[in-house]
């Protein structure tokens, strides 16, 4: 017979097996909120392709036309611009929705228990939803741009994977903070905003490449190798990313997610007292 | 067997006061006061912390098939108990061993989402609940059923009357198959058809060997349904043993403690620099040896307070809330000129008037018919006993009030109605 014991601060034992036991869950908080996203909208998930290309075309006005941004690479900056915007709407969206997982599911927190770290890990669906339909508009833009992925292709899913843990971890712990301190509700969107003009997103990296601070920029700034990784895969003979650059960003991700889980797995069972 | 055993467990939460007279509620004034906090040092802003214990040193063993009524005064402990043993607040101190598999229901349809429709709900609150799809699959019939929303299945549950939404939560819930059930107060909603259903649905569940936590205020549900009792107060465990024993004690204590307070002087007394509660009484004016207010007593509410202003043109305004907080009724006093000194005033409620449950006294002091001098907010808090003549059914009486309103029923003529 199941036998559970509660103590305080005792580790829970079975605590990846409950979360392996709790699958569905995971799986049904998903589709909830990919649902409840679409739901009473006319044109439905229509709106992940709007999204994207919106968004590419304002970016592509206002920095191609507009303010004329030096493009030192040999790529055209709207194809520069299209790949940089739908990796970051996953990364900002997952980082976004990651934050605000506990919070939003505060009547869940109080009421039910399951391991809590199925929230910010089903709030993922949506982003990652979000970045298939996009991924699946830009693919045809590429190669009416003359630019045809080749079969670097294959390696998406590793950075996709890697930006999952970086929004994931940054995520899980402005998650765990935010329960006690809404503060972190504000700074989120910040961080989002800056951090689409810190990171190469709307601009070649090869602009800053030449500057004299650029060896630093890549240690600290780990999303602009994992950038320059997906644009490796997606646009042909591109040049300006080598895969000792991603070493960096790795061992990041990797100590992050380590400590924000821990971190997470500290503060979840006082999410009820704070929430 | 046993399977709940609980050591000295103990739950703290830690309450902050804001001392000194900054708290205001206007706009302006919060504006003001958050900027103050945010130039002054932490230590200069008199915070002070108060460890408050919800759960005190509680221990007991509850055996398999055993139907526990948890019952106490509100702010006993029950509910936090209820959240320990469910997993969803771990304790100060102590230890809980649990064998078999627990669903709580700490709240009908929780993680409903208004914009799903009921289909996906049920899939929805059942994995919350704990049940596989397989589970939800196999019941689902069977649920739609109990709540009868066949019609409304595929509408989101936001369009859903309070009714329905409720009853399609229960339905849900009925349906989980847990070794340990624990329940909070769900039978406190819905209409008394349907709370008849639930009670029904409880009991199956207990005779096929279930155990079962049940906290609820209808100390008449706790009677049918419940073998043992647990009485709390003040988080700790008062006293556990056989339901109507638990419930004698339970009773006694409630009134003794809530009938009446009284300050001896006005400096300790609620209040403020203008007005300062003296004393509120409740006075049941039982017939034969009657022990407890009950629907059929009728009682006297008697204040007295001090009153620190000159000349001062006041009125008193009195709500008696049901404990959830809805407002029975407002009875205000007329308004007249008074000067400095202890003011009294008393009502008669008459007797068959308020259903059995728990209520609270809040009275407002007002000046010139116009200004609120003070809010004396849940002065007292008393429960009313449930007394049933002539009828066999022991679910909740629905409703606020149980008036003896005349109501004949006869037969008119005698025919053959083939």
């Amino acid at each position: 017979m199941h036998e559970t014991v509660i103590e305080a601060g005792r580790s829970e034992k079975y605590y990846w097996q409950d979360l392996w036991r709790f699958k569905e869950l995971l799986f049904i908080l998903a589709i909830r909120d990919i649902t409840v996203k679409y739901k009473q909208t006319f044109v439905g998930v229509a709106w992940a392709i709007f999204r994207p290309v919106l968004t590419v075309a304002v970016f592509v006005f206002a920095f191609d036309k507009v303010a004329k941004i030096e493009n030192k690479s040999d790529i055209p900056l709207q194809i520069i611009i299209f790949t940089g915007v739908i990796f970051w709407n996953f990364f900002a969206m997952s980082f976004q929705q990651v934050s605000n997982s506990i919070t939003g599911n505060a009547n869940l927190v109080s009421k039910v228990y399951f391991p809590r770290l199925l929230m910010p890990i089903s709030s993922v669906a949506v982003p990652l939803l979000d970045f298939f339909v996009g991924f699946l508009v830009m693919i045809p833009f590429l190669i009416y741009k003359g630019y045809t992925p080749t079969l670097n292709i294959l390696f998406v899913p590793f950075f996709l994977i890697l930006s999952f843990f970086a929004s994931f971890s940054l995520g899980v712990i402005f998650a765990s903070l935010n329960v006690q301190f809404r503060d972190f509700q504000q700074i989120a969107p910040l961080i989002v905003q800056y951090g689409f003009f810190v990171c190469p997103i709307a601009y070649p990296i090869a602009t800053i490449q030449e500057l004299s601070w650029y060896p630093i920029y890549q240690w600290i700034n780990p999303l602009a190798g994992i950038i320059e990784g997906f644009r490796w895969c997606l646009i042909p003979n591109y040049q300006y990313f080598q895969w000792d650059t991603i070493i960096p960003s790795v061992v990041f991700v990797t100590i992050t997610t380590i400590l924000s889980v821990i971190f997470f797995r500290k503060k979840e069972n006082s999410f009820v007292d704070y929430i | 067997m046993t399977v709940i055993e609980a050591e000295n467990v103990s739950k703290k939460y830690i309450i902050d006061h804001i001392k000194g007279n900054a708290k205001g509620n206007t706009l302006s004034e919060i504006v003001t006061d958050n900027f103050k906090n945010l130039f002054t040092k932490k230590d200069d802003n008199e915070v002070s912390h108060e460890d408050f214990w919800a759960l005190k040193d509680v221990s007991f063993k509850i055996d398999q098939g055993d139907r526990i009524g948890i019952i106490g005064s509100n702010g006993a402990g029950k509910s936090t108990l209820l959240k320990v043993l469910s997993r969803i607040t771990e304790p100060t101190h102590g230890k809980i061993t649990i064998r078999g598999r627990v669903a709580s229901l700490l709240e009908v349809g929780t993680g409903f989402h208004p914009e799903l429709s009921g289909r996906e709900n049920i899939f929805l609150n059942g994995a919350i609940l704990g049940m596989k799809r397989q589970e939800i699959k196999q019941h689902f019939d069977a649920i739609v059923d109990f709540a009868g929303v066949e019609k409304f299945l595929d509408t989101p549950v936001k369009r859903y009357s309070s009714g329905m939404y409720v009853r399609l939560g229960f339905a849900i819930s009925a349906h989980l198959e847990p070794e340990i059930l624990i329940v909070d107060e769900v039978l406190a909603v819905g209409d008394a058809e349907f709370q008849r259903k639930c009670l029904g649905k409880m009991k199956d569940a207990s005779t096929s060997g279930r155990t079962i936590l049940f906290v609820s205020h209808n100390l008449t549900a706790v009677q049918g349904l419940c073998n043992k009792a647990m009485f709390m107060q003040k988080g700790q465990l008062v006293e556990m043993g056989e339901t109507n024993h638990v419930l004698a004690t339970y009773l006694s204590h409630v009134q003794k403690t809530a009938l009446e307070s009284w300050w001896l002087t006005p400096e300790e007394a609620p209040g403020n620099d203008k007005v300062r509660l003296k004393s509120i009484k409740l006075l049941p004016d039982f017939v034969d040896n009657q022990k407890h207010i009950d629907v059929r007593t009728p009682f006297k509410i008697q204040l007295e307070f001090w009153n620190m202003m000159d000349n001062a043109n006041l009125n008193i305004s009195l709500h008696l809330n049901s404990l959830t907080g809805e407002c029975i009724f407002n009875i205000g006093t007329e308004s007249k000129s008074f000067e400095k000194g202890i003011i009294y005033a008393e009502c008669e409620i008459p007797a068959d008037f308020l259903n059995d449950g728990s209520y609270s006294i809040s009275f407002m002091v007002v000046k010139d018919t116009s200004t609120a001098i003070h809010n004396f907010e849940e002065a007292l808090i008393f429960e009313i006993e449930d007394y049933r003549e002539g009828t066999s059914w022991y679910g909740k009486w629905p409703g606020y009030v149980r008036p003896k309103i005349k109501f004949p029923i006869a037969q008119l003529e005698l025919e053959s109605i083939s």
